[in-house]
């Protein structure tokens, strides 16, 4: 079979990367041809190339045998290139016609646009109201916009970029459906990923990217999951271990919790109850905008609650804000790095002043000790392995994983009896990934209740001992981790919601 | 005090003219909003306008040929803060408060040579019997065009917002620029031409007051017309029929307080004068009191710096 697309020593740097090293492979029509590599391997930056949103410094492509080498998405997508973004390219105060118009070359009227969306929507499986706000719309919904987007312009060649990351294991199986059904009709599809599982699952092929070159290419289904990890990653990892502990004494109680959002597009939390033990972790899944910032917010004291529905010791602390938080020991790592966990601009040092003055006697009458939280920032990055010259540097400068670790050091530092973290590993290398882990496992087993907000299931499994899951703001009763099946998972977090399997009958 | 030297028919006549600056400018603005940009230096593009349609009109005796280039002076002012802003990435709310000087200091040079001459007249359109029909002809069909034009401006906005291509685009750039340039719209461009569509809209203005208003060239004579536009949008929550409300609300009562000034009020002048500000803000507060709804309305990426990363 000729390929559809051919790509041929593609290279691309940026000051200080070189974010695609002389990459080359071939995608076949009807193919499901997986791109797989860690955060900063330059996925991204490869399909970006190919969607024309970035001109490549080096080597060429070639679709259908024709030169292929798009100066700008209008031309990509003439050329029947569609992309799916990781981070959506929706516009939340627009409506779902109008969204999917400005996606498209030549959209017809609004009132047949509407007909053809209910029309392809209902065909694959992914059914949408054309004229609701997408603002309003879960985050699998705002999914199924873009994908019906690029199916209205008959694309033969699909990108995906991380789909499946807002998505319940559920809402996962009918995606997977929708895109076999395309992928039968000769679709191409080029699925971008670090789940592994994923990609056994679905891909026809997987081409392995580390470090901008590609280093691996293979049939996914001929491999096993740890193989396709270390040729991903470059090394075995192992995984975190932990020390069977009983849980002591409850320490955070939150009950019937119920606050209204500050976002007008957030989700309000509904009667959210649940409790942490001393030395306990408490993992909080579901899918991306169904309560998580708001619990977080709630937890750390950004937002206030009324009475007694958050409590220590059955202390309440509802009304008490972050700093009066942390003077009680309950401590909180936002998901947002720049900009909500650490000020961008700002040192490490300034950074570890920021949240730890009130717990490490920082600040004095007002007056600032900044050679005792400089001391405290090289101490959290000693303990950490956190690689950056020095405390001086500002904390944009730091690499994701490296800036993730700091930001969580600092808190695990200052001796929480209550830690909340959101997203602790979210865009993170596997290896600081694991180190972060097991600093939160280690923190529990000191006897601190530890409460993580994630969205990556395994790693929910690896280190939770009790799950429960958000869904529209809505908490599930927590369950042991032990034995829970990803089917009951699945449920937990809504199950498929109102989508319904590809109705692949012609 | 003597309440019954106020003619109704006059007043209301009278409030449309006082508001059509007004209204011009923050037409102007809503469009420059609605695609991601605070351009805080509508005062300054006014001003200038409004020495540019001044100046122009006497040199060549055309009040038609002075709104042309009040328009060309207002867009040609924004564009520097289109360059500053858009190009070289300078702060949206410094480099516009800085125009609102420059465009000061700028009119007051051009119209040294201006103080004390009368411009041109520019005529009421002849309506024919329509101008005849008794209170209503008064009111509505005995205006000059540009009264009309701007009425017809808003609706244009209006509708090119909310039916076309253009306008869809527009307000997906206000709302998400990433989101626009990841779909390949020309983020920048667009936003230059907004710009400029803005400037032209507050150079007329700034020409009507100048030209038809009051009719003569007074150093500062906006007096903050332009902050007042600006305050306009947000509190109208960018929707131009609202925009025009709020406008007409503003000529109305300044046309109003002046009358009550004539009739000799027993309340202090200066609590009258401030009285059309007080009354447009805190009846558009009020309008959009509902901090969500209003929220929606807002442009995400307003007074945000867009630079293509990747």
């Amino acid at each position: 079979m000729t390929a559809l697309l051919t790509v041929e020593g593609l290279t691309k740097a940026y000051p200080g990367v070189l974010a695609n090293d002389r990459v080359s492979f071939e995608v076949a029509p009807g193919e499901v041809h997986a791109l797989l590599g860690e955060n900063g391997a330059g996925k991204s930056t490869l399909v970006k190339m190919i969607y024309g949103l970035v001109t490549p410094d080096a080597g060429k492509m070639r679709l259908n045998g024709a030169a292929f080498a798009p100066p700008e998405p209008r031309a990509a997508r003439a050329s029947g290139v569609a992309m799916v973004f990781q981070h959506f390219s929706l516009f939340a105060a627009l409506s779902v016609a109008e969204n999917v118009a400005l996606g498209m070359e030549d959209p017809p009227p609004m009132g047949k646009l509407a007909a053809r969306i209910r029309e392809v929507s209902e065909t694959y499986g992914l059914p949408l109201a054309p004229d609701r706000l997408v603002g309003d719309l879960s985050a699998g919904e705002r999914q199924r916009v873009e994908i019906v987007r690029c199916l209205l312009q008959d694309p033969k060649l699909l990108i995906m970029d991380e789909p499946t990351s807002v998505l319940t294991p559920q809402e996962v199986e009918i995606l997977f459906a929708t895109l076999r059904k395309l992928a039968a009709e000769g679709t191409a599809i080029l699925y971008i990923s670090h789940k592994l599982e994923e990609i056994r699952a679905l891909c026809d092929r997987a081409t392995i990217l580390r470090l901008g070159k590609v280093v691996a290419s293979c049939n996914p289904r001929e491999r096993s999951a740890a193989e396709l990890a270390e040729m991903m990653v470059g090394t075995k990892l192992t995984p975190p271990s932990r020390t069977e502990t009983q849980p002591g004494e409850v320490m955070l109680k939150v009950e019937g919790l119920s606050l209204p959002s500050s976002n007008p597009f957030g989700t309000s939390l509904k009667d959210v109850t649940f409790s942490v033990r001393a030395g306990e972790v408490l993992g909080i899944g579901g899918v991306a905008g169904n309560g998580q910032d708001e619990l977080l917010a709630a937890l750390s004291g950004e937002a206030p609650s009324a009475g007694g529905a958050v409590s220590l010791h059955g202390t309440p602390i509802g009304r008490l804000g972050p700093l009066e938080r942390r003077r009680i020991a309950v401590l909180a790592a936002p998901e947002e790095r720049l900009g909500h966990a650490a000020a961008p601009d700002m040192s490490l040092t300034e950074n570890a002043m920021l949240t730890a003055a009130e717990r490490e006697g920082l600040a004095v009458n007002g007056f600032l000790k900044w050679p005792a939280a400089r001391a405290f920032a090289e101490k959290v990055i000693e303990a950490f392995d956190v690689r950056t010259p020095g405390p001086g540097n500002a904390a944009r400068a730091l690499s994701g994983g490296n800036l993730q670790k700091f930001v969580i050091g600092r808190e695990v530092l200052q001796r929480p009896e209550v830690l909340v973290v959101n997203q602790p590993t979210w865009g993170v290398d596997a290896a600081a990934a694991a180190a972060i882990r097991q600093a939160l496992l280690d923190l529990a087993a000191g006897g601190t209740a530890v409460v993580v907000i994630s969205q990556d299931l395994d790693e929910l499994m690896e280190i939770a001992d009790r799950f429960a899951a958000l869904n529209e703001g809505r908490l599930s009763t927590p369950r042991p981790t032990r034995g829970l099946s990803i089917e009951e998972i699945g449920l937990m977090m809504g199950g498929a919601h109102d989508m319904e399997v590809a109705h692949v009958a012609e | 005090m003597d309440l019954s030297a106020i003619n109704p028919v006059i007043l209301i006549a009278s409030l449309m003219a006082a508001a059509t600056p007004i209204l011009l400018a923050a037409t102007g603005e809503l469009v420059v909003e609605k695609s991601g940009v605070l351009n805080l230096g509508v005062e300054g593009m006014m001003i200038t306008g409004a020495i540019c349609g001044f100046a122009a009109a006497v040199e060549t005796g055309s009040p038609a040929l002075g709104f042309v280039a009040a328009a060309l002076g207002g867009a040609a002012l924004s564009l520097i803060f289109g360059f500053l802003t858009q190009v070289l990435m300078s702060n949206q709310v410094a480099t516009g408060l800085a125009l609102t000087l420059f465009g000061l200091g700028l009119s007051a040079l051009i119209g040294q040579g201006y103080v004390g001459i009368k411009p041109p007249g520019t005529a009421a359109l002849n309506l024919g019997p329509l101008s005849d029909i008794p209170v209503i002809g008064r009111i509505l069909f005995s205006h000059d065009l540009m009264v009309y034009l701007s009425l017809a401006l808003v609706a244009g906005v209006w509708a090119g917002l909310r039916y076309t291509r253009a306008g869809l685009v527009l307000r997906a750039v206000g709302e998400n620029h990433d989101a626009a340039h990841a779909l390949g719209y020309k983020v920048v461009r667009l936003r230059l031409a907004a710009i400029a569509f803005g400037g032209a809209m507050a150079g007329l203005g700034g020409a009507y007051l100048s030209l038809v208003r009051v009719p003569q060239w007074t150093e500062g004579m906006t007096a903050g017309a332009g902050w007042i536009a600006l305050a306009i949008v947000v509190f109208a929550s960018w929707k131009a029929p609202r925009v025009l409300l709020g406008a007409y609300l503003f000529g109305g009562v300044a046309v109003l307080q002046l009358n009550l000034q004539a009739a000799g009020l027993a309340v202090p002048v200066e609590v009258l004068s401030m009285s059309p500000y007080l009354v447009t803000i805190l009846v558009l507060v009020i309008m959009s009191a509902d901090r969500s709804r209003a929220a929606i309305n807002a442009p995400a990426s307003l007074g945000r710096r867009f630079h293509a990363s990747s």
